[in-house]
């Protein structure tokens, strides 16, 4: 007992100082780190954006509607759309099947399917885009020769293009639905087969909506990719200007040829579709949040 | 016979989770699969409902071979222990699920959910998304679901396994109340003993694959088939080479003829009851024996003092195993 007793005085009297300084340590710091991530992103990311924005309507609104009367620059637009449309239908299809394996089934070799998945993601697009003409080129490609046979041209075409853009923003969709099966698991699809669902409606009626806030971000994360794709579509396409030149290819082009209003034009259309995709989701999650659906 | 079951087997890799499993379930009964975890008991109900299935053995449900059936088939309605609640839907689509997979019209799916909502005590959170319920709410809406489809057996697995102990006790009574309404065949998955006395007509013991023992509660707690069974179905002790319940004991302080004297090493108060701990010469373990505290004060005695035990000739015993003499084993709570 004796020993005892001086232990709380000696907790006692450091606490309120060392709780102050504490707190005075977690106040500055807390505020020290909030300044520097917002400096950080601002310098890095919002301030080089809104400066895109700002070139673009320098001179008002003329270059603005002349760029977009373009023909030209309608068909780049027109390609980056379709190859984008294409990317995001073929990467959801693949991506849910994809992870349905992944997340529900063992088999030898899925570590390795599951490495290669990340590929994309890993590898310089560049790489990837090499790596296509590799294979689809007419005179020695594994697939390039028969299909050139049965004349399906692949590079240099509007296939070579969905191909690139496909495969560089694959493992988006997969990365973001793989977390969400994992955790809602198959009670509710075992219940549902009880229940005297057969498996297509349980795929549509149960898992589907069990999975689309992951499936959604796939989607936009996919979707903003994949207009954005510029190093493998600009191996794969040879960037025939009115014909395999998509947006990106042209903003690079145009930037390089002097007509830079035009270039911050398209950059700026290109950034709005990406930030309206992002503004839309978080709209529609904290929706959802609220009626307590997430 | 509404669930015949015979010669079934299931393993995992190597693991035998069932072994050559033969029962027979009576309609219209409630019936629990009761033993430890790990048992097979689960695996059982699960291969019932055709959600697993069984390496041997056929599965027969109300006289058609249900065996290579698959679940939608069966018209089993399953409840799970993690309710397995819809979570995009509202409670009252939940429960049309069924009803409307099997497009029924429009009025009569409406009718029928309100009735089971009504039977459930959920009408009032119709519209409410399953995450806005508690576990014993979301358990009963799991129910009504199942019951939806009128199943000709209901499978229910660990259905309270879930929820707090309060909330536990009002809803197994509530499935009792509500089996006698409904009358539909009954199973349950449980590993609390209390659980299943209390509210099955009948218990099925299973442990390590294989059916220990069936019969009613009745029947299992007063004449245990084995010692497993008897340990099971709650707190026992050994005496004289028997496996008895600390309660059956009888206590004397003076020498009576054909008792077993002993000493007393412990006096615990557990609630209105007092437990002794007793030496008596003949084990090695003490035993132990449970008796009211009005009686534990009339009896005076205490730590050190000598008494008598013996054993009413109408007390549950089986011969001790010997690999768990002495002590109490697996005290109810």
């Amino acid at each position: 007992m004796v020993d005892l007793a001086p232990t709380p005085a000696r907790a006692a009297r450091p606490s309120p100082q060392g709780g102050h300084r504490r707190q005075g340590r977690h106040g500055i710091g807390r505020i020290a780190l909030r300044a520097g991530v917002i400096a950080y992103v601002g310098l890095l990311v919002a301030w080089p954006v809104a400066l895109v924005f700002w070139n673009t309507f320098a001179d008002g609104l003329a270059p603005v509607v002349e760029t977009f009367t373009d023909p030209l620059v309608l068909a780049s637009l027109r390609l980056t759309a379709i190859a984008a449309a294409w990317s995001v239908a073929l990467n959801v299809v693949f991506g849910v099947a994809v992870s349905l394996l992944i997340v529900r089934y063992e088999f030898p070799g899925k570590r390795l399917l599951n490495a290669i998945l990340d590929l994309p993601l890993s590898v310089s697009p560049v790489v990837v885009g090499l790596s296509i003409v590799l294979v689809y080129e007419t005179t020695r490609g594994v697939f390039g020769v028969p299909l050139a046979a049965a004349g399906i041209q692949v590079l240099f075409s509007t296939p070579g293009i969905i191909l690139a853009t496909t495969f560089v923003a694959m493992p988006l969709v997969i990365r973001e639905i793989v977390p969400v099966l994992t955790e809602v698991g198959t009670d509710q699809e075992q219940a549902a087969r009880s229940l005297g669902a057969s498996a297509p409606q349980t795929f549509w009626r149960i898992t589907i909506p069990a999975i689309r806030w992951g499936l959604t971000y796939g989607v936009v994360l996919c979707l903003a990719r994949s207009i954005g794709e510029f190093g493998a579509v600009k191996i794969v396409s040879g960037n025939l200007i009115g014909q395999t030149q998509t947006a990106t290819l042209m903003v690079e082009q145009m930037y390089f040829d002097f007509d830079q209003e035009q270039a911050f034009a398209i950059a700026a259309l290109l950034a709005t579709v990406s930030i309206i995709a992002i503004v839309v989701v978080s709209v529609l999650r904290s929706r959802a949040e609220r009626k307590g659906t997430s | 016979m509404s669930i015949d079951i015979q010669g079934v087997g299931k393993r995992f890799g190597s693991f035998v989770a069932l072994d050559d499993v033969n029962l027979s379930l009576p309609t219209g009964q409630l019936t629990a699969l009761l033993g430890p975890s790990g048992g097979g008991k689960s695996t059982l109900l699960r291969i019932i409902a055709g959600l697993e299935s069984a390496d041997e053995g056929r599965v027969r449900i109300e006289g058609k071979d249900a065996t290579g059936l698959p679940a939608q088939k069966r018209g089993v309605g399953f409840v799970f222990q993690h309710y397995a609640a819809f979570t995009h839907m509202s409670v009252a689509k939940n429960v049309a699920f069924g009803l409307e997979i099997r497009h029924r019209p429009k009025e009569e799916v409406r009718e029928r959910v309100d009735e089971l909502l009504r039977l459930v005590h959920l009408e009032q959170f119709a519209h409410r998304l399953p995450s806005q319920l508690s576990g014993g709410q979301r358990q009963r809406m799991a129910l009504a679901r199942a019951l939806a489809v009128e199943p000709t057996v209901l499978l229910l697995d660990e259905p309270f396994g879930a929820l707090d102990a309060q909330v536990r006790k009002e809803l197994r009574q509530w499935l009792r109340r509500l089996h006698d309404e409904v009358h539909v065949t009954t199973v349950f998955v449980t590993h609390d003993q209390e659980e299943a006395l209390e509210v099955a007509d009948q218990i099925v013991v299973i442990n390590e694959g294989r059916v220990e023992q069936i019969g009613t509660p009745d029947e299992l707690y007063d004449a245990p088939a084995n010692d497993f069974v008897m340990r099971f179905l709650g707190p026992t002790t050994t005496l004289a080479g028997l496996v008895v319940r600390p309660h059956d004991i009888g206590v004397v302080a003076l020498p009576v003829n054909g008792a077993i004297a002993g000493t007393v090493r412990g006096v615990h108060r557990v609630g209105f009851e007092v437990r002794l701990t007793v030496q008596t010469s003949e084990a090695r373990e003490p035993a132990v024996v449970t008796l009211p505290r009005s009686r534990w004060v009339e009896l005076g005695v205490d730590v050190g003092d000598p008494v008598w035990l013996r054993l009413p000739a109408d007390a549950a015993r089986t011969p001790a195993d010997a690999a768990h003499v002495g002590g109490v084993v697996g005290v109810a709570h």
